[in-house]
């Protein structure tokens, strides 16, 4: 049996965790054996619904009231306990920030080995994995062992594809046995004030900008080019060492993943780690002085020139068609 | 308070990646080496914290010899205390690392030094296992958050900030935790010259754990196939404002006047 650690939103699937249930099943047809669901607190019942189109016959759902907010151990305690006594030969979580999380507690707890952020699996024994390391700018294949396989799946590592045939869903409810201890971190949301911002994110559209930008005075001219285009301003890691924007605008491996429509690269060099977080960006337009900037061969178009010279000609140019004053 | 940073030795990538002929790692050659990012915040977070509770803070990494440069890297910020968990160059998974680092945390308890808070990034730049913290938590019993980008201390009390695909949680618990960090905590400072001249001179322990196989096994690194894609060229200098607009229009960006 292979089990996915299924993440949901009051029982809708999470899209990563259609996107590991695609894999698992995939998988669960290769080793010909069946695929099972877990889901975490009462309100996952009805995901049987969607459940049914990925090839799961049977879902566990954990209830206990104490499960309604997230707590890390005590989630991942219940994966051990249900591990334990189904005995999978595989379980495949996804590599969100919770999925990597619930499933380190199972894997350290089991005392089994974890492959995080896998792309591909092939079964057999040690299982075989093709898993992303450095954001994905580099991959690793590795053997993994163990009586139970615990891997997570990378996300956007393949498109989450419904079955043609509905599975019959059988579902089960139980309540697992979690000692109060496992209850010693208990995460809230926090509700956010709508700044009414586009965020990083989100955004259509987003201006970044590298240390050729020349100072924190430099993103003026990426401010009013973003506000132009109704999109939001990003940078480089080089920028927020320097203090000139603040971390929540980074774009990279270890800031914000951005995925726009256009995404221009004002005086980026395009080291991998912010490579990795513009990657989803359907295009890229570069702006720098240096032709031979690793930047300028990922774009799709480029610029070569002085960042504030450019700015200023398009910013001019784009008040001319929104009909602006000059200035 | 006590306070004990792990931290990582990871090549320092630029604009691209090259293998070694026998593809089992990065070819370093012209690389140079640096702290994983979310730890440089891990190490910084450790400083201010001990600057403002008193108390003793301790860097500990788990690599070969070399790794003492970013030891002394740690200790040029401040950090009173480095312990190297010394390896034959063997690449060492997320249950043996982990098990290396619990061992060195017995020792030094077993010695009388026992820590508040234990610090890791919430992933390491390179093979990002996503687990070492979490791994160290469960066996020394401790409770554990992941990927905070705030942390406030307050006698035994700890107040924990995190952003998640879902937005900002929240918890709060008792000391003595594991906590794992995101880029964005803080802003590390750069070593001053004065600290770098001291970290030269301070002791670093060694200690030799065992390796031991945690059931995850590198057989070879690949890099990803890159589709090969023309660059359109816009222009070569400050006079292509028409040329960027008309591309704003054709990807739809922009209304046509």
């Amino acid at each position: 049996m292979i089990l996915a650690f299924t993440e949901h939103v009051d029982g809708a699937p999470t899209a990563l965790a259609l996107e590991a249930l695609t894999m698992a099943h995939r998988l669960a047809e290769e080793m010909d054996t069946p695929l099972e669901s877990l889901v975490v607190g009462p309100a996952g019942a009805t995901a049987a619904g969607i459940l049914a189109s990925y090839g799961v016959t049977t879902l566990h759902v954990a209830d206990d009231p104490r499960l309604d907010v997230y707590a890390p151990a005590a989630w991942g305690q219940t994966l051990v306990e249900l591990v334990e006594e189904s005995a999978p030969a595989l379980v495949i979580g996804t590599a969100s920030d919770r999925g990597s999380e619930v499933m380190a507690h199972a894997a350290a707890r089991l005392r089994l080995a974890l492959a995080a952020n896998c792309i591909e699996i092939t079964p057999g024994d040690p299982l075989l994995v093709t898993r992303q390391r450095w954001g994905g700018s580099l991959l690793e294949e590795a053997r993994l062992k163990g009586e139970v396989k615990l891997i997570t799946i990378a996300p956007h590592a393949l498109t989450a594809e419904p079955l043609a045939a509905r599975t019959d869903v059988t579902t089960r409810t139980w309540k697992p046995v979690l000692p109060e201890k496992d209850f010693r971190v208990r995460l809230r949301p926090e509700v956010q004030a709508d700044t009414g911002k586009v965020s990083l994110a989100q955004a259509r559209v987003v201006v970044g900008g590298g240390r050729g930008v020349g100072s924190s005075a430099g993103f003026v001219s990426l401010e009013e080019l973003a506000g132009y285009l109704g999109g939001a301003v990003g940078c480089s890691r080089a920028v927020t060492s320097l203090g000139w924007r603040p971390h929540s605008d980074q774009v990279g491996q270890t800031g914000t993943r951005i995925a726009p429509e256009l995404y221009i690269a004002c005086g980026i060099s395009g080291a991998i780690q912010h490579m990795v977080g513009c990657r989803a960006a359907k295009h890229i337009l570069a702006i720098n002085t240096d032709a031979n900037a690793p930047i300028v061969a990922q774009a799709d178009y480029a610029v070569i020139g002085d960042v504030q010279k450019v700015l200023a000609a398009v910013n001019a140019e784009v008040r001319k068609v929104k009909a602006l004053p000059v200035g | 308070m006590n306070i004990l940073v792990c931290i990582k030795r990871v090549p320092a990538t630029a604009g691209h990646i090259a293998l070694t002929p026998d593809a089992q790692d990065i070819d370093t050659k012209y690389l140079g080496f640096t702290i994983s990012p979310h730890e440089e915040c891990a190490v910084e977070e450790a400083v201010r914290l001990i600057e403002k509770h008193g108390g003793s803070s301790t860097v500990l990494t788990l690599g070969p010899e070399v790794a003492i440069d970013q030891l002394r890297d740690a200790m040029a910020l401040g950090i009173d205390r480095a312990v190297l968990l010394q390896t034959d160059g063997r690449e060492w998974d997320p249950v043996a690392t982990a098990d290396g680092i619990v061992e060195s945390v017995q020792a030094d308890r077993a010695a009388g030094l026992d820590y508040d808070l234990i610090m890791f990034g919430n992933e390491s730049a390179d093979s990002a296992g996503y687990q070492i913290g979490v791994r160290v938590a469960e066996v020394l019993d401790l409770p554990c958050v992941t990927g905070i980008k705030a942390l406030e201390v307050d006698g035994a009390a700890a107040r924990v900030r995190r952003q998640t695909e879902s937005g900002w949680e929240r918890a709060e618990l008792s000391l003595p935790a594991v906590f794992t960090v995101k880029e964005g905590l803080n802003l590390p400072r750069y070593p001053s010259l004065p600290g770098r001249l001291k970290a030269k001179k301070k002791d670093i322990e060694r200690r030799k754990p065992e390796w031991r196989d945690g059931g995850l096994e590198k057989v070879r690194l690949k890099l990803p196939v890159q589709a090969s894609h023309n660059v359109e060229m816009l222009g070569k200098d400050g006079d292509v404002g028409v040329e960027l607009v008309e591309l704003f229009q054709r990807l739809q960006l922009l209304e046509r006047r």
